[in-house]
């Protein structure tokens, strides 16, 4: 029993590993690459989640939703970069937090007039509603294992495009040394607009896939743009192999901190104090995981341009 | 031209407190934007149709109802708050959804004697030792709902419960209020982290601890979650789930739907509550914005009725604060949940019911009432009150 409860919140890691993956590809993408701070990331993010929930209920038919979703949150992604960001690069990191916290904001309210403030309805697909028997008596949710499926192809096409493609050249150069590459001919605005696309893509992605686990409403964006960031800083700022690696670490020390850690402190500590504590130290595991790292790896685990 | 207008101005200064006296000033701050602002709207929209069913005009008086945003923080509400009580005058305040807010408005509130009527949050404080004159609730005291689901949960037979709420003193009270109820044993309880979102290793716990029924209280969008979860998990088909009637109002089982159904909570209002108050209030709200009303918003609508009949009764006459206060604890008016009596520490003696999620006739997901927990329940705090 208790060996298929461990083995159960392994999995539970895993999934809230690649359900954060997705979030902070994009995120160190634009950040590495473009070095912008974008804090509204989390704004795509819930806009895709709208979109996919509303063409869904729409269309009746999830994956069509899902696909109209991303490519709608992408091309706004795209127009987005066109049309403000672009003038942010060459200020400093406070104007860009200053101007993106600034699109939270207004991405909040616009959402709220044009959708309302109750919630969104985005529930599994029938065909993925149940749950699969991986082992007598370990029955998981199938759609937590597409979460995985789904995240673990991310992290495999993005690893192909970035290192065996000549875009994902062109986005490794950018990444480590923009100057240079730049000089070398590589038209950074277009590229630079077409990784902002992609960052905005995987955006409505995550919002596809966590839409029916979590709550649909406004400023749903900014809970897990935190847990994004933390993510990003411990990986690496700009590696996608930092970020799967930050990503799978943040989630299996969650859990495990979630799960295990009250028990734990209950063996060692007497149970008032265990159960007081138990709960605040397992929230804040995550935390003293990046700390750890930053201690010794300050420039993340995957350091890119080092 | 210098003198004529001296003149007019006297004359507007004179003319002022006679206005004052011809109309009531009601100050209402709630949450409308943001991830709380579907609490807060549900409460400003029931405020405004029970507005509308006074003829605009509440207890007869021309009334002038001032909608501020305090965005769900402490320190804007407090700010809004100065300026409803100082500058602008109100003569009643309400509206506001979370506990943290009413407390950092509290002190300039009550301090101005200005009267209070909550809508919603009903801190326990207030209505033991710190009840004030000048505060009423409409509502309820915030572990009530879950003293009525522990109620449930123990006539039912439960005997090994699985408790979850997240880690912050709002949750824990919650919590005590259940545990003064039920007197069963415990299969676990779990303290989570305030707003968390996934909630698959707490699902995955309860699994493993085998309980016979779990209670859960997971306010706003970690309820939505946990309930999208819980049945991706497949864990409703053989383990009843309990909660309060804030995990399941009208408008978060609109955005969840079928993972809701069947779900049991406890509330002191509901939908199908049969009186002739209720009805047309539903009715109404339905044709005004075209959703069912919910919890929150029959309590912003029994506020505007409550101040509505109690300006009536002391004849428009606002000025008398000891009358009004009087007038106030009558509560003469009709309220959708049916029987409405203040206790002395002002927070309602009220009924609480059962309610389970089912799909009403026209395929929506409804409360239904299934049985009245308590009869006339007063809250467990009201002794400590010398009032």
């Amino acid at each position: 029993m208790t060996s298929l409860l461990i083995l159960e919140q392994c999995l539970n890691g895993l999934q809230f590993g690649l359900m954060l993956f997705l979030l902070a590809a994009g995120l160190t993408l634009v950040f590495g690459i473009m070095d912008l701070i974008n804090l509204a990331h989390g704004s795509l993010y819930m806009l895709g989640a709208y979109l996919v929930a509303t063409l869904t209920q729409a269309s009746g038919n999830f994956l069509l939703g899902a696909a109209l979703g991303i490519a709608a949150t992408a091309v706004i992604g795209m127009a987005l970069e066109v049309l403000i960001l672009r003038g942010l690069y060459q200020r400093d990191h406070l104007s860009q937090v200053l101007a993106t916290f600034a699109l939270i904001l207004i991405s909040n309210e616009t959402t709220r007039t044009l959708w309302g403030v109750q919630p969104l309805q985005l529930n599994v697909p029938a065909w993925l509603s149940g749950s699969v028997e991986l082992l007598p008596g370990l029955g998981y949710s199938a759609f937590r294992l597409a979460i995985i499926v789904v995240g673990l192809a991310v992290a495999a096409l993005l690893y192909l495009v970035i290192t065996r493609t000549r875009i994902g050249m062109l986005i490794r150069a950018g990444a480590s040394n923009r100057p240079m590459a730049t000089a070398m001919g590589t038209d950074i605005k277009r590229l630079f607009t077409a990784v902002f696309g992609a960052g905005a893509a995987l955006c409505a992605l995550a919002g596809a896939m966590l839409g029916p686990l979590l709550a649909v409403q406004v400023g749903m964006g900014e809970n897990i743009l935190i847990l994004a960031f933390v993510t990003v800083v411990i990986g690496g700022i700009g590696s996608i192999r930092g970020a799967f690696v930050g990503a799978l670490l943040v989630g299996v020390v969650d859990t495990f901190g979630r799960a295990f850690m009250p028990t734990l402190l209950r063996h060692a500590l007497s149970p008032a104090f265990a159960d007081a504590a138990g709960p605040s130290l397992a929230a804040i595991s995550i935390y003293l995981l990046m700390v750890a790292v930053l201690f010794w790896k300050p420039r993340g685990l995957f350091p890119v341009g080092a | 031209m210098n003198k004529e207008l001296l003149c007019l101005l006297v004359a507007g200064a004179l003319a002022l407190p006679l206005q004052a006296a011809e109309k009531i000033k009601v100050g209402f701050i709630s949450t409308l934007s943001g991830p709380g602002g579907v609490l807060g709207s549900a409460i400003r929209d029931g405020f405004q149709l029970g507005l509308e069913h006074a003829g605009g005009k509440l207890g007869g008086l021309a009334t002038e109802l001032i909608v501020e945003d305090d965005q769900q923080k402490p320190d804007v509400a407090k700010q809004l708050a100065d300026k409803l009580v100082k500058r602008d005058k109100v003569d009643i305040m309400t509206g506001i959804v979370f506990q943290n807010i009413l407390q950092a408005v509290e002190p300039t509130v009550l301090g101005a004697e200005t009267f209070y009527i909550s809508p919603n949050t009903g801190p326990s404080d207030l209505a033991g030792a710190a009840c004030n004159p000048y505060f009423f609730a409409v509502s309820w005291v915030s572990d009530s709902y879950s003293e009525a689901s522990g109620k449930n949960v123990n006539d039912k037979g439960f005997k090994n419960v699985f408790v979850l709420a997240p880690n912050y003193p709002g949750g824990k009270d919650v919590v005590a209020g259940f545990k003064r109820y039920y007197k069963g044993g415990y299969a676990g309880e779990v303290y989570t982290k305030l707003g968390q979102l996934d909630y698959a290793v707490e699902i995955s716990q309860m699994r493993a601890a085998k309980p016979d029924a779990v209670f859960f209280f997971l306010p706003g969008g970690m309820g939505v979650n946990f309930l999208k979860q819980w049945q991706q998990a497949g864990m409703g088909k053989d383990l009843p789930l309990f909660g309060t009637g804030w995990s399941f109002d009208q408008d978060t089982l609109a955005a969840v739907g079928e993972p809701t159904l069947g779900a049991l909570n406890a509330a002191h209002w509901n939908l199908d509550l049969d009186n002739a108050a209720n009805k047309q209030f539903v009715a109404d709200f339905e044709k005004k914005y075209g959703r069912l009303p919910n919890e929150y918003a029959s309590q912003g609508y029994d506020a505007a009725l409550l101040i509505d009949a109690a300006v009536r009764e002391v004849k428009g006459k606002i000025e008398d604060k000891a009358a009004l206060r009087r007038a106030l604890e009558a509560a003469n008016f009709k309220s959708v949940r049916g029987a409405f009596k203040f206790n002395k520490n002002h927070f309602p003696i009220q009924n609480y019911y059962l309610r389970q999620v089912v799909k009403d006739a026209k395929g929506r997901y409804v409360n239904k009432t299934v049985a009245t927990i308590f009869t006339d329940h007063p809250d467990a705090y009201v002794a400590a009150c010398k009032m």
